[in-house]
């Protein structure tokens, strides 16, 4: 799919007025631009830049206009018409969240009419909204039962439906689509085609036959849906949401058999506290291992310290790769793109297959968490690894199709049984009787709760990158990354931009090379004076921008090293994350995962102990050696884009 | 089997000369030919009725980048139940569409054209490509138009699919598009921001051919026609219960009694005007004028005989609308439906007085909250069909509606 | 489908773009084309298309969906539309509509088992003053009545016989 063909700034499918998060602007208003104009709501005045939606002048001085088809991420439907309100001189009310201000307005936003138009449409929602608010799981979290609250709605004015009328389609591993309680507000198929271009989604069919669908109907199974959840995380009711395994995970628990490990990911312990009333950007990791000690989990480990493993494996296979490309000579495919997101994974398998040549072998954290529990922890323990149960909590819906992956038993059992959610996993705390943030705080179980901030990181996007950087600059450079970064934060590959390009002159190389890394790389000599290029993108639009790049022999085509996340700011704003999601709510989660970082005593991945003693004692023949081949690095299936 | 002439009355549109009023036209500055038109106080003949110059006006100040183009889209998507007179005008005035396009062209400043046929229409097609071919070689269409270097115009046909919501002009465009026929939100509004995010006129079939019209005989003669607020003369699509369906020419403001009389339709017990989204008059009204400032309407007049049952008609209007709405926006998508279903629940003679108040609420809801006129005209026909007709809709037994059926 | 076929319709598909633009603006057109030769729009085509104009085939599935005249499902060699709105009914539709399903022996919106005839409702066609109307594929009846709707089907068949192929459902 080249760009070209999109219609307008990329963004495919949507209406020319629908489309990009910028209202376009009407008539002549070049001298007007970047000026201001005064709007008039409910008698009071607010100046806002021209172009600014009455629902934005509106939030300025606190009037707040209901809505449901609109989101912060996402381009202006205009559909639900919930938000609808008073314009003098209009004959009908207009869709605040659609009608940009470019003259003096006058609004009125709770007028006799908007009311009984709000009402109404509430009414109309919930005379095909079947399912009882009991047994939803956005129960207590639902933008529609909220607003059914906020309006008064006491009967079915309009009756109801009291029979399911779409089956539900529970094919998939990560995304269940319940469509009984869809409201056809449409921002799955925004998320699912404009934001990450996936395109599963679509509306389908007219008039009142018109349902959320796939491509002729398809189960999520059968269909190029890379599980990123993004349409979860911004679904206003309950039509989507994740495959829940913790009535599984409960199970093990309480079987008195087995032996249930869980290691928990930062970006969960990031955002788990806003579903216990927390203001986002709290993080919780403390607290939680001793709720999961409570609930009876037998140990709780931290995903960090298999993140800064895979930061090992992963630059150990960038470097041979370059190794391998610049002296041996040898064709090698490069940029190496990371593979710790399993949506960006299977939407590389999907979309480009070619390209996964490209993808680091190195199993993400999660998988490499599930392989060594089951190996070294079995065996150090001596527990049968037959009765371990490995649970991974993680911000991500992925990462339940990843576990199930048939390649992912390399320990010769399943590596990891379960994928919990934050957000089953605040519900299964909620459940245990605990208040969270009233947990006292505790440390991860040994030996793998010595983390390092490289590890925290892999939480933002960029986060990967910086933790590779730290490491392979400090290896490669032979000095202390902080001489080159101030308290090694690499500060170039942070931030929220959808792709970000960095280039990194190594002005001098080390005199030795690590021993453990010597049998792979003899000497760094090569990459004296070499620039080292990298990139990072988050989101599969942004990482389609740059496979395309790449294929068009642009500059991202001679990076070395590219960090892909399937989702919006990287993990910490996965399709498992609360409920709701936008901007500020991810860039809070990420100051906290950086503080967490900052906090660490040992921040470099190469550094950590824990890590240092497993090659020592397990994987004896040091990264990327036969050993963690065999146990740690995967391989990938092209699947293509047909569906049959 | 083609349809045979439906004309009853003789058309001004047989006097004008095909080419008389581009000719006219070419000899105007653009601000001119649109100050002409905005004189003839023409105004849409779709239904909508915005006035035509000041639509030209907005899509003229409009600025294009280099390299793209202004657009003329000529709406031929004619569904509104009980309007044919497009179809008339196309197969025996097509030169007189085409010519007004070219004029609106001028006048705008684009460079190209977009017939958009209705589906339904597609027996039209190859006679309207045979005048257009005709046209390009007589130089009125292509470059440089009779002559006028800088002036490069062409049509090309498209093909509706069978969405009467297409005739929304937003939605049109966005079916030209590619894309689900789905109305945007206005503003930004097309002469601004329209087919490929450009500067695009979208005119119905009769206001494109009264253009040419009025360049051929002059903005005074036409606003000599018709009524005040509702100058010119009108084409009208007469169907249902009268002695004479067909077209018919007459100047705006003409009274229902009137039109009724020369239609042979006298005896009615009601009429609609405007189609399905327009509404239904009781015998009480036929004093009222077809004319913009009392009832508006594009043309279609549906006479209903003395025997017919309003509810079963109120029922077809309804089930149009629950077939055509683009399934967007809640008021329209789930509002049709339960307006059938009270017709259900009346026709069975289940509907209490309170629930059909709160039908008639929701009618105001839709009216005033949907997201584009289908869904903001759809309740009109079953609101006045309730008001003028209520003592024949309560209380009914369902074996009744057996019976008329 | 067979290879053979999908190359076939691959290349058609490629051969209807290169007329009509490789551009969104495209889709409805090659469609509509797709539509008149093959009686439907298969699935395999969709994804043709889809792949053609760099669109997700989710999209073109919700286009196809859309429209009235477009079907992912195979659609008889002849598709009868009659029209179902106001002045056709107050001209009698509802007999017409009988006289069809009798003749025809299937009820509005399925095909005969023989792929020759698909029966359905439309809206109105624009023939108010001439009610009952009804499309035949590109061909218009007026003023139908329930005794010419035998002939109507007879004609149909006649041509079928004569000169039109099998449907080609791709």
């Amino acid at each position: 799919m080249s760009p070209e063909l999109r219609s307008g700034d990329g963004a495919s499918r949507a209406p020319v007025s629908q489309s990009g998060t910028q209202l376009p602007v009407t008539g002549d208003v070049s001298g007007l631009i970047g000026g201001e104009i005064t709007v008039n709501i409910d008698g009071n005045d607010v100046k806002v830049p021209m172009g600014t939606t009455i629902l934005e002048a509106a939030k300025k001085i606190g009037v707040r206009i209901p809505t449901l088809c609109h989101h912060p991420d996402l381009c202006v439907a205009g559909v639900c018409r919930m938000c609808v309100v008073e314009v003098e001189g209009q004959r009908a009310l207009q869709a605040a969240c659609a009608y940009p201000v470019t003259g003096s307005l006058k609004v009125r936003t709770h007028t006799r009419k908007v009311r009984q138009a709000r009402r109404h449409i509430l009414d109309l929602l919930l005379s095909t909204h079947y399912g009882e608010c009991y047994s939803c799981k956005r129960n207590n979290n639902c933008e529609l039962q909220a607003l059914a609250k906020e309006y008064g709605v006491d009967f079915y004015r309009f009756g109801h439906v009291t029979e399911s009328q779409h089956p539900k389609d529970e094919s998939s591993y990560s995304v269940i689509r319940d469509m009984d309680k869809c409201i056809l507000c449409r921002r799955c198929v925004r998320t699912c085609i404009d934001m990450q271009e996936v395109g599963v989604l679509e509306a389908v069919g007219r008039s009142n036959k018109t349902r959320i669908s796939t491509y002729l109907d398809k189960a999520l199974a059968d269909v190029v849906c890379i599980n990123c959840g993004q349409c979860i995380n911004r679904c206003p009711t309950g039509a989507l949401h994740a495959n829940d395994t913790s009535d599984e995970v409960w199970a093990a628990i309480d079987d008195p058999k087995k032996h249930v490990v869980i290691q928990t990911a930062p970006s969960p312990r990031a955002g788990i506290g806003e579903c216990f009333g927390l203001e986002p950007g709290t993080a919780m990791t403390y607290q939680l291992n001793t709720a999961l000690k409570t609930m009876g989990f037998d140990k709780v480990f931290d995903t960090n310290f298999t993140a800064d493993l895979t930061i090992l494996e992963e630059g150990t296979e960038l470097l041979v790769r370059l190794h391998k490309a610049l002296v041996k000579k040898e064709p090698v495919a490069l940029p190496q793109f990371t593979s710790c997101s399993p949506g960006w994974v299977k939407y590389l398998e999907h979309f480009h297959p070619e390209y996964i040549p490209n993808l680091s072998s190195a199993k993400s954290p999660q998988q490499m968490f599930g392989a060594v529990i089951k190996t070294y922890y079995a065996q150090q323990n001596h527990i049968d690894p037959k009765d371990i149960v490995t649970v991974a909590l993680m911000p991500c819906s992925a990462k339940k199709f990843e576990c199930n992956r048939p390649e992912m038993a390399d320990s010769g059992f399943k590596d990891v049984d379960f994928g919990l959610t934050t957000r089953e996993m605040a519900q299964m705390v909620k459940e245990a009787g605990i208040h969270l943030p009233d947990m006292p705080k505790s440390d991860f179980d040994d030996p793998f709760g010595t983390a390092t901030g490289s590890g925290v990181i892999f939480g933002a996007t960029g986060g990967v990158m910086e933790a590779a950087l730290r490491t392979v600059i400090e290896l490669v450079c032979g000095i202390k990354v902080e001489k080159l970064f101030d308290h090694a934060n690499i500060v170039p590959v942070r931030g929220f931009e959808g792709v970000r390009y960095v280039e990194l002159p190594i002005t001098q190389v080390a005199a030795e090379v690590p021993a453990i890394l010597k049998a792979l790389i003899p000497s760094f000599d090569f990459l004296k004076g070499a620039t080292l290029k990298v990139a990072v993108a988050h989101g599969t639009a942004n990482a389609r921008r740059v496979v395309d790049d790449i294929k068009a022999g642009g500059k991202f085509s001679e990076c070395h090293f590219i960090e892909f996340m399937g989702c919006p700011g990287g993990c910490l704003g996965g399709g498992g994350q609360p409920i709701p999601t936008s901007p500020e709510i991810r860039a809070a989660r990420a100051r906290a995962i950086y503080a967490e970082d900052a906090e660490c005593v040992v921040r470099k991945s190469h550094e950590n102990p824990a890590v240092l003693k497993l090659y020592g004692e397990f994987l004896t023949d040091g990264p990327c050696g036969h050993k963690s081949h065999e146990l740690l690095h995967t391989h990938y299936t092209p699947r293509g884009k047909h569906i049959d | 089997m083609q349809p045979i002439n439906s004309k009853k009355t003789p058309l001004t549109f047989d006097s004008i000369e095909p080419g008389a009023g581009l000719a006219v036209a070419m000899k105007k500055s653009r601000a001119d030919i649109i100050g002409e038109v905005a004189a003839s106080n023409l105004r849409g003949r779709g239904g909508a009725g915005f006035p035509t110059g000041t639509k030209w006006n907005l899509a003229a100040a409009a600025r294009v980048k280099d390299g793209e183009f202004k657009y003329v889209v000529c709406n031929a998507d004619e569904g509104e139940p009980g309007t044919f007179k497009d179809r008339v005008l196309l197969l025996d005035y097509a030169d007189l569409v085409f010519e007004g396009m070219t004029i609106a062209a001028r006048a705008i400043g684009a460079a190209r054209g977009i017939l958009y046929l209705r589906g339904e229409y597609v027996y039209m097609r190859a006679h309207l490509d045979a005048v257009l071919d005709r046209r390009r070689k007589a130089g009125q269409l292509g470059r440089g138009v009779l002559g006028v270097a800088g002036f490069d115009f062409d049509i090309e046909i498209r093909m509706g699919a069978g969405a009467y919501v297409c005739g929304e002009e937003t939605a049109l465009i966005e079916s030209l598009e590619g894309h689900r026929g789905e109305p945007r939100n206005r503003p930004p509004f097309p002469v601004d921001t329209g087919f490929l995010k450009q500067p695009t006129v979208v005119n119905n079939v009769e206001t494109l051919a009264s253009v040419t019209a009025i360049m051929a005989r002059g903005a005074a003669w036409f606003k000599g026609i018709g009524s005040e607020r509702s100058a010119g003369f009108k084409l009208f699509s007469v169907s249902g219960d009268c002695d004479q369906p067909g077209v018919y020419e007459f100047p705006l403001g003409i009274t229902v009694k009137e039109l009724l009389a020369k239609v042979g339709g006298s005896n009615a017990k009601a009429v609609q005007v405007g189609g399905a989204s327009g509404i239904c008059l009781p015998v009480a009204d036929f004093g009222r004028r077809i004319a913009f400032e009392d009832v508006a309407t594009g043309g279609s007049i549906i006479v209903f005989g003395p025997g017919r049952d309003m509810l079963h008609v109120a029922k077809n209007f309804m089930e149009f609308f629950v077939e055509e709405s683009c399934g967007q926006c809640t008021p329209c998508r789930v509002g049709n439906v339960k307006l059938l279903e009270g017709i259900e629940k009346l026709e069975q003679g289940t509907c209490t007085n309170a629930y059909l108040k709160d039908l008639l609420s929701l009618c105001e809801t839709m009216q005033l909250a949907s997201k584009c006129g289908l869904g903001q005209s759809s309740p009109n026909a079953f609101v006045s069909i309730v008001n003028n007709f209520q003592d024949e809709i309560l209380g009914r037994t369902p074996v009744l509606i057996r019976g008329e059926r | 489908m067979i290879v053979g076929q999908q190359q076939k319709m691959q290349d058609e598909i490629r051969e209807l773009i290169g007329q009509h633009g490789r551009t969104r603006a495209a889709l409805l057109p090659v469609l509509q084309e797709l539509q008149r030769r093959h009686a439907s729009i298969s699935d395999f085509a969709m994804q043709v298309v889809a792949d053609e104009l760099g669109i997700h085939p989710a999209e073109v599935y919700g286009v196809v969906t859309f429209y009235a005249f477009l079907h992912h499902v195979p659609m008889g060699r002849f598709q009868i539309r009659l029209c179902q709105t106001i002045s056709c009914d107050l001209a009698g539709k509802a007999r017409v509509a009988r006289q069809l399903e009798n003749e025809l022996g299937i009820a509005f919106g399925e095909t005969t088992p023989d792929g020759r005839f698909s029966l359905e409702w439309a809206s109105c066609l624009g023939m108010c003053d001439q009610g009952p109307a009804l499309l035949v594929n590109d061909h218009v009846y007026t003023r139908v009545t329930p005794d010419q709707v035998h002939q109507i089907i007879e004609d149909c068949r006649k041509v079928f016989g004569a000169h039109a192929a099998q449907p080609t459902h791709a």
